[in-house]
């Protein structure tokens, strides 16, 4: 087998862009204490999300909430392995990733 | 305020399995569904176990939107170029009642929420409930944006990543050493094309697990045919993920790089992306399953049997939601609803053969936290076979001589005593 005949690996913005979303351009369903990111040394949303809606943008982290593929993985190492900064709630009723396979 | 004798949180297997047992023996039903369509927030890792199923859904297979029975499985150690496999092919599994189907969610939860609805329980999809309704320590009903619903018993039926049980104080939180991420892939490719690769007919399929090639994260892979097209992920844990540094989707492209999965998704198109959490699923994990006015049934009372070969969520969450009904319709006949009346679930489940196995396999999660199950056997697997397999120039050595120089700086004859030992105490003895 030949490296030629592979397809290169889709980069996550391409693999996020076959999903379905239904945006709630209203609200986001993310909160994050600024605060305590601040004071945090290992911010593990940036590594763990598998969508990477957190990154460290002007000394702070922005939220792409709207990538969101509603794991809660982010929730789980920010409260054990963080400070504890995000608050994931579910998005509102309908709203949010909506898989055609799953 | 409204009411219903029972309301069903999630319209998963779990939600709509109990949902449809309840409206059967003639009770008020309602069964509330975050997404717009059932399904549609859901993602499976794993395999649809049949007989387990079958019990409560006789013959499912002739009706349920099923993907493929699994008439092959694939035990597989991923070394950095090598792979060794077990290949494991069964006519009977090929053939009623099954042992396994692949599936997809977006297609099956819509199937299993309609069995509800035709056995008369309201389903209400695209509504969040955004907390339980608790008065002295009981749950009394929901309530879901401006609307509070009252019932005599809640069946919290909401997923792993569910907050409903964490915000009325019902659990603790999560810790990342017990739950695990998955990042899946769907991938299409022509039926043909899957049969051919994967050596099956039109109706079976194959799956895979496998193990190394997650670059030390701990956790496995899995591949799964459907009907036309295949499901590839990764499932790392959670802890070990923010310690390696690494994105999950940068595991899933090292993960598919690998030769073995290069050549079986070659030529395929990603259709979708998506993640899910899943509870390691422990035995000695096991939630609070009752309380006053509430039940919790599926993957949110954390039952998952996994002793790395089988991976049993979905069918533990349809017996579990069926011992649930059965322990609610007891309660109902007492009259009350409390802990100790509706505590008969507990009793029930553990009489189910899939609660044993829970059980049975309890030693099997310590080998899922022994990091050299991930990294350093499935190269040592590799490198063996291959100074067996390969004529060299140079003199080579039997088996014993191949494996003492495979192991030489990497791990001593005492470790690698004490994992057999304790591969052996989870899978065998």
């Amino acid at each position: 087998m030949t490296a030629a005949s592979q397809k290169p690996q889709l980069s996550l913005d391409a693999r996020l862009g076959l999903d379905r979303y239904e945006i709630d351009a209203e609200q986001s369903h993310i909160a994050v204490d600024h605060d305590k990111c601040k004071t945090c040394t290992t911010r593990p949303c940036l590594v763990c999300c598998p969508a990477i809606v957190y990154r460290w943008t002007d000394e702070r982290v922005a939220v792409a909430y709207e990538n969101c593929l509603e794991c809660g993985t982010c929730q789980i190492a920010c409260d054990h392995g963080g400070r504890g900064a995000i608050t994931w709630h579910i998005p509102a009723g309908g709203f949010g990733i909506a898989f055609r396979y799953g | 305020m409204e009411r219903f004798d029972v309301i069903v949180v999630g319209a998963g297997p779990a939600g709509a399995t109990a949902g449809r047992a309840l409206a059967q023996a003639g009770l008020n039903v309602l069964v509330v569904e975050r997404a717009a369509t059932p399904g549609a927030k859901n993602v499976s890792g794993g395999l649809l176990y049949s007989r387990a199923v079958a019990e409560v859904y006789p013959e499912f297979w002739k009706h349920a939107p099923i993907e493929r029975a699994i008439a092959a499985h694939q035990i597989v150690m991923l070394g950095e170029h090598t792979s060794t496999a077990l290949d494991f092919r069964s006519a009977q599994a090929a053939t009623p009642p099954f042992n396994a189907f692949s599936v997809l969610r977006a297609k099956l939860d819509p199937w299993l929420a309609t069995q509800a609805e035709e056995a008369g329980a309201s389903l209400i999809s695209g509504v969040n409930v955004d907390a339980l309704l608790v008065e002295n320590g009981r749950v009394v009903g929901i309530q879901a944006g401006p609307d509070q619903i009252g019932a005599d018993v809640v069946v919290v039926a909401e997923g792993t990543a569910g907050l409903l049980l964490k915000q009325a104080g019902l659990r603790g939180p999560h810790n990342p050493h017990d739950v695990s991420l998955g990042v899946k892939e769907v991938i299409a490719l022509p039926p043909d094309v899957i049969e051919e690769r994967f050596q099956c007919d039109a109706e079976t399929g194959a799956a895979y697990t496998l193990v190394g090639s997650t670059g030390g994260v701990e956790g496995g892979g899995f591949i799964y045919t459907n009907k036309a097209s295949l499901s590839v992920g990764v499932v790392v844990k959670i802890d070990s993920l923010y310690a390696s540094g690494r994105h999950p989707h940068e595991i899933l492209d090292a993960f598919k790089a690998h030769p073995l999965v290069q050549r079986l998704v070659r030529g395929g198109e990603v259709v979708e992306y998506s993640a899910q959490t899943v509870h390691r699923g422990g035995f000695h994990l096991a939630t609070q399953l009752v309380g006053d006015g509430y039940v919790v049934a599926g993957s949110a009372a954390r039952l998952l049997v996994n002793n790395v070969l089988t991976l049993r969520g979905m069918d533990f969450a349809i017996t579990s939601a069926v011992e649930a009904a059965q322990a609610i319709l007891q309660a109902r006949f007492a009259g009350s609803y409390t802990a100790a009346t509706l505590g008969n679930y507990v009793e029930r489940l553990k009489a189910t053969s899939i609660y044993q196995d829970w059980r049975t396999f309890k030693d099997a999660y310590g080998l899922m936290e022994n990091p050299r199950l991930f990294s350093l056997y499935p190269d040592l697997a590799g490198e063996v076979l291959e100074r067996l397999l390969t004529a060299d120039t140079k003199p080579g050595s039997k088996a014993l001589g191949a494996l003492s120089e495979a192991l030489k700086g990497k791990a001593s004859w005492l470790t690698l005593s004490q994992d057999m030992l304790q591969i052996a105490r989870g899978m065998v003895l």
